[in-house]
């Protein structure tokens, strides 16, 4: 029932972004018509061909921005959700996001140092931005990682979210400066550190789509082991659960698919810290639900907070941080307060 | 753990190696421009160091009581021979070598970088330094926004903020000339300038329809509206923007992130890219953005590719932006649309 609420949800949403743009300028040509835009999606991603009477360049707009831009919203929204439901599992602790072990500021700094040093435009696939945001973020994780365990022996949940705030602080005072240095690079820095689901055609899709397929599964599937260790660490070892082992995989497998969207799409916050909460207030406390539909809502909605984001102040964007809190909180209020009466 | 903690700060090191491999490379490079002029900058440095407790401060104090207080006009004339000059404005330091005075320069900020010849330091006039500031023992800093403290140490500080027409840049202008006693060729240069901008503005023939156009400050789809000083230049040849909507009363948001969708439906007669040298883009680049190649402007050929900085600055330089606006235009005239 919930799975199929979650999917029914993802489509509404997809299909609506599809259809509606921005308002178009006065006196061009008229507004591309919805179920020409559908067809046209359908014309794109199925191989029957489709007739759907749009011009060329509307057919262009509707396949080369609109569909690759959505689907890219649904990849990076369902991985920062199913990353911080994750983290929220690991670490029993609410306020966990996928940000919670440095990769914001890790990623932060790794795209700063390249756009300082100019490695915006590499030849390869990836361009130099992305390579950096890449590896600070992974970096950042691997030192909060090390840092955590300097505390004792075993790293404990508490020792790990306390070397991810240092690990934080000092990669960010480190980008401050660079920032600062190189004051004629910092539009650029800003414009990267808001994030942004723009895409260029499908470039950015085709790089974040085999890692999120591989990675998204696993912490779809990994609601059962998050239950268990929601109970106490020592009664999980009990019950028979590896915790050590299960928790650095879904620490590594949830920070790999952070960090894969954050080299993408820079940094959008609030999705993967609300969302996974918004499901448990609906759906239950278990993370055999929250889990999947963490990906599915999350996917949602930032699509629809994205479709906010390029149509609410046209023809100018809003940057998609400040949609997901601006709409997200106020809505994780409403979703809080008539849960809680009930 | 010890070795995993070590690869990871190894890994930090590389890491913090490789963006400083960066800034050094930005020190190089403003070194080779300095290197023309190594003996100013080391004197005044040697200078700073030797008079640092007394004289500096009598001088000064002098200075101030004597001729500034009482006629900052005639102040100036007296000592314009041997005023010191720093320019913490890209665009004042063009204007004051245009205008004859670059000999009084003895510091420039990090980003005047011309004209070549022009004594570049690491000085940053986003954050600014007073004291490496008076390292060089100004008279007179020039700044496009106040640099606090240089009042409290007895250095006159300029402000030429940035301009939002042509006459604003014309009285900073004729403001340094005065400074430096070069006003006479602080007018001349305004005289060719408004020769060669009326003249490039007068070769534009009528037109019934508008053209429109799309001015693009980086590849993040960033654009100027008619209310900022870049799309006034735009507005002297009676060019519409498409941006405009973004800001319909014309009195905020200057400076908005386009959609990328709206731009191709908006469909201008001409893209004029003002950042060939951030972002490294050209007529090829925009016709290899998804979408975009549906555009007339870039069908008909009619994409401008301009230089960031002398977009950005208000200096003499300001009348190569506006020859270019006017060559783009009287080239849409003579290839129309199909």
């Amino acid at each position: 029932m919930w799975l199929l609420a979650g999917t029914a949800f993802v489509i509404a949403a997809a299909v609506i972004a599809l259809v509606v743009g921005p308002k178009p300028p006065s006196g061009a040509t008229t507004e591309i018509p919805r179920w020409g835009a559908v067809l046209e999606a359908l014309d794109r991603i199925t191989p029957f061909g489709i007739d759907t009477g749009l011009t060329e360049t509307q057919q262009s707009i509707v396949g080369n921005l609109r569909l690759p831009r959505v689907v890219f919203g649904l990849l990076v929204g369902a991985s920062l959700a199913a990353s911080g439901s994750t983290y929220q599992g690991i670490f029993r602790n609410p306020l966990a996001s996928p940000y919670l072990l440095g990769i914001a500021a890790g990623g932060g700094l790794g795209a700063t140092i390249a756009f300082v040093n100019d490695w915006g435009d590499g030849a390869g696939v990836f361009d130099g931005v992305q390579l950096g945001a890449f590896a600070g973020s992974l970096l950042a994780v691997g030192l909060t990682w090390a840092v955590g365990a300097t505390g004792g022996s075993d790293r404990s949940t508490t020792a790990l979210i306390l070397a991810g705030i240092a690990v934080t602080s000092f990669f960010t005072a480190f980008q401050t400066f660079l920032q600062q240095r190189n004051a004629d690079d910092i539009r650029q820095v800003y414009t990267w550190v808001l994030g942004g689901l723009n895409t260029s055609g499908w470039t950015e899709v085709l790089q974040l789509l085999p890692v999120a397929l591989v990675l998204l599964p696993v912490l779809a599937l990994a609601g059962r082991a998050l239950d268990i260790m929601a109970v106490g660490e020592e009664e999980a070892v009990m019950l028979g659960l590896p915790v050590t082992q299960v928790r650095l995989v879904l620490i590594v497998v949830a920070s790999l698919l952070t960090a894969a969207s954050v080299a993408v799409s820079g940094l959008i916050g609030f999705v993967g810290l609300i969302i996974p909460h918004v499901v448990r207030l609906l759906f239950g406390a278990s993370f055999r639900v929250i889990a999947p539909l963490s990906i599915l809502f999350g996917a949602g909605f930032l699509v629809l907070c994205d479709l906010a984001a390029r149509t609410l102040l046209p023809p100018a964007e809003i940057p998609i941080g400040v949609v997901t809190a601006f709409f997200g909180a106020p809505f994780f209020v409403f979703i809080l307060r008539t849960t809680g009466r009930s | 753990m010890k070795t995993r903690l070590l690869v990871c700060l190894v890994a930090l090191l590389a890491l913090i190696a490789a963006s400083c491999g960066g800034s050094d490379e930005t020190v190089e490079a403003s070194t080779d421009a300095t290197d023309e002029q190594p003996a100013v900058s080391a004197s005044a440095d040697d200078d700073a160091n030797d008079a640092m407790d007394d004289d500096v401060m009598d001088d000064d104090a002098d200075v101030m009581d004597d001729d500034a207080m009482d006629d900052d006009a005639d102040a100036m004339d007296d000592d314009a021979d041997s005023m010191r000059i720093v320019s913490m404005s890209p665009t004042s330091t063009e204007v004051l070598f245009a205008i004859g005075a670059g000999d009084m320069v003895v510091a420039v900020d990090r980003f005047s970088y011309f004209p070549a010849e022009a004594p570049v330091t690491d000085l940053d006039a986003f954050s600014p330094n007073v004291e490496a500031i008076a390292g060089f023992e100004p008279d007179v800093v020039i700044s496009s926004a106040p640099i606090e403290g240089l009042d409290a140490i007895g250095i006159e500080n300029i402000v030429a903020p940035a301009a939002t027409n042509l006459d604003d840049i014309y009285a900073q202008i004729e403001q340094l000339g005065a400074l430096t006693g070069n006003l006479g060729e602080a007018s001349e240069l305004v005289l060719q300038m408004q020769t060669d901008i009326d003249a490039a503005i007068d070769a534009i023939p009528e037109r019934d329809e508008p053209i429109t156009y799309y001015h693009e400050l980086d590849n993040t789809l960033y654009s100027v509206t008619s209310g900022t000083f870049i799309g006034y230049v735009y507005d002297l040849f009676g060019l519409v923007n498409v941006a405009d909507p973004a800001d319909p009363d014309g009195e905020s948001f200057g400076y908005p992130q386009l959609n990328e969708e709206f731009i191709i439906t908006a469909d201008p007669d001409i893209i004029f890219l003002a950042d060939t040298l951030c972002c490294e883009q050209n007529a090829e680049t925009v016709a290899a953005r998804p979408g975009w190649d549906q555009m007339q402007a870039v069908q008909n050929g009619n994409v401008v590719e301009l230089n960031d900085d002398v977009v950005s600055r208000w200096g003499p330089r300001i009348v190569d932006f506006i020859v270019a606006v006017g060559d783009a235009v009287n080239e849409f005239e003579t290839v129309p649309a199909s």
